[in-house]
C-alpha cells in the first residue's frame, strides 16, 4: 500500500505532468485564463487519465508486447511498434465513449466540461501518460494508480495557473511581455516553485 | 482570398508567424528537447519532416477523406509517420532516441502537425501544403535551435557536446549557470524570446485586458 501512495505522491508533486514534464502546454496555456473553466477541465483530465492508462496498459500487456501474444498461440510477435498508434486510437475512442455515456447518465457533467472533452483527445499529458506507463513498466494496479496521480496533478497546475492569472490581468506589464510572455515567464516560477519537491525521498 | 505563394508559406511561420511565439502551439516539446543542441537538432528535423509529410499526405487525398471523420483519418497519418521516424532514430541513433524518450511519441499530439493538417492541408494543393508544412517545422525549429544554444552554451559551456567555453572546474575561466539546464529556464527563455520578438514585430502585441489610468492629479501620490 505505501507502494501506492508514494507512487500517488510522486506523480502529484515531484513528477508534476505541467511543470515538471511540460507536458498538455498547448491547452494549459491557451486554457487557463478563467479559474471555473481551469477546473472543469482540470477534472475532465483526471476522469480521462484515469481510465485510459489502465486500458492502453492492458493493449500492451496482452497483445502488444514481446511475446504477449503467446495466448494466441504466437510467442514470437513483437507488435511493440504499433503501439503509438493503438494508444492514440484507444484515447480517441475512449474519450468518445465517455462523451457519450456523460451525455446519457450524467449530463450535468457533460454540460459543465462541455467543449473540452474532444480536446483532450489532443492533451500531450494523455499520450505522456501512457507512454511512462510504458517506458517504466508500471503493472495495472501502478497504471492505475498513476494514471490518477498524473490526472490530478496537471489540474492541480492549471487551477494554480488560472488563480495566478485572474489577478495577473490587473498588472502593468511591458508591451511586448503582454499576454503570452508574462504567462511563460509565471510558469517559470511556478515550475521553480515545484522543482523544491524534487528534494523529498519517496 | 488569394492564393498564397510557395516563397510565403515558407518563410512567413519563421518570424511573422512563428507557431511558438504567436500561435502557442507545439510547446511541450520545445522545453522538455533543449537542455542539449543534439536533441533540439534531433526533434527539429524529425519534427519538420513529420509536417511536411503529413501535410503532402493529407492535401494528396483531401477531397477523399469524408469530412466526419477527418480527425481519425489525419490522425492515423500522422501516427504512422511517427512511427517511421521513431523506428528510424532506434535503428540509428539509440542513445538519442532514448535521450529522447517520450517525446518523439509526444510528436502525434503536438498541435502544429494536427492544426497545420486541418488548417492548411485540408483546402491547398499538396506541393504547397508540403511547403507550409515545412515552413511551419522550420519556424518551430528556429526557436528550438535557438533554445538550445543558449541552453547548452551558458548551461554547461559546450555546443553539441565539443567544449567551447572552459569551465573552471577544468581549469577555464567560464563558471556554468547551471539554472539554464533545469527545467524552468526553458520558460523564462522562451517568454524572453517574445519578448525580444514583439518588440521587433509590434503588430503582435498583444491588448491588455485592463489599462492603467494615467495620473490626472497634479499631487504627488502619498
Amino acid at each position: 500500500m505505501e507502494h501506492y501512495i508514494s507512487l500517488f505522491v510522486r506523480a502529484v508533486f515531484i513528477e508534476n505532468m505541467a511543470l515538471a514534464f511540460f507536458l498538455g502546454m498547448c491547452t494549459f496555456i491557451a486554457i487557463s485564463k478563467k479559474v471555473e473553466t481551469a477546473i472543469g477541465l482540470g477534472i475532465a483530465v483526471i476522469v480521462v487519465q484515469t481510465v485510459t492508462v489502465p486500458a492502453n496498459n492492458l493493449i500492451y500487456t496482452y497483445l502488444l508486447r514481446d511475446g504477449a501474444l503467446a495466448w494466441a498461440g504466437l510467442p514470437d510477435v513483437d507488435l511493440s511498434f504499433l503501439g503509438l498508434l493503438s494508444y492514440i486510437g484507444v484515447i480517441a475512442a475512449i474519450v468518445q465513449i465517455l462523451e457519450m455515456l456523460l451525455d446519457k447518465y450524467v449530463p450535468a457533467l457533460y454540460n459543465a466540461l462541455g467543449v473540452f472533452l474532444p480536446l483532450i483527445t489532443v492533451n500531450c499529458a494523455i499520450m505522456g501518460g501512457t507512454l511512462f506507463m510504458v517506458e517504466r513498466d508500471y503493472n495495472l494496479a501502478e497504471s492505475t494508480v498513476y494514471g490518477i496521480g498524473s490526472g490530478a496533478s496537471w489540474a492541480l497546475a492549471i487551477a494554480l495557473l488560472a488563480g495566478i492569472r485572474e489577478k495577473l490581468k490587473y498588472s502593468d506589464v511591458p508591451d511586448g511581455l503582454q499576454g503570452l510572455g508574462i504567462t511563460f515567464i509565471t510558469i517559470g516560477l511556478m515550475s521553480l516553485g515545484f522543482m523544491s519537491f524534487s528534494g523529498v525521498q519517496l | 482570398m488569394s492564393q498564397p505563394t510557395v516563397k510565403e508559406v515558407l518563410l512567413n511561420p519563421i518570424f511573422h508567424n512563428n507557431p511558438i511565439g504567436l500561435q502557442i502551439l507545439g510547446i511541450c516539446s520545445a522545453l522538455a528537447v533543449t537542455s542539449n543542441l543534439q536533441t533540439a537538432m534531433v526533434m527539429s528535423i524529425a519534427l519538420t519532416l513529420v509536417t511536411g509529410f503529413s501535410n503532402l499526405f493529407i492535401s494528396m487525398i483531401r477531397s477523399q477523406i469524408p469530412s466526419s471523420i477527418r480527425m481519425i483519418v489525419q490522425m492515423v497519418i500522422i501516427a504512422s509517420l511517427v512511427i517511421v521516424v521513431d523506428q528510424l532514430l532506434k535503428a540509428y541513433a539509440f542513445s538519442l532516441s532514448k535521450q529522447l524518450s517520450v517525446f518523439v511519441g509526444l510528436i502525434i499530439t503536438n498541435c502544429i502537425v494536427m492544426g497545420r493538417a486541418e488548417a492548411f492541408a485540408m483546402q491547398n494543393p499538396p506541393f504547397l501544403s508540403f511547403m507550409d508544412g515545412i515552413g511551419n517545422g522550420l519556424g518551430y525549429s528556429a526557436m528550438l535551435i535557438a533554445l538550445g544554444i543558449v541552453r547548452e552554451l551558458f548551461g554547461a559551456g559546450k555546443l553539441f557536446g565539443i567544449e567551447i567555453l572552459p569551465l573552471t572546474k577544468d581549469g577555464g575561466w567560464y563558471l556554468p549557470n547551471g539554472l539554464l539546464l533545469l527545467p524552468p529556464s526553458a520558460f523564462f527563455l522562451i517568454g524572453l524570446f517574445i519578448w525580444a520578438l514583439r518588440s521587433w514585430k509590434t503588430e503582435q502585441v498583444e491588448e491588455p485586458s485592463f489599462r492603467m489610468a494615467p495620473q490626472v492629479s497634479e499631487q504627488e501620490a502619498y
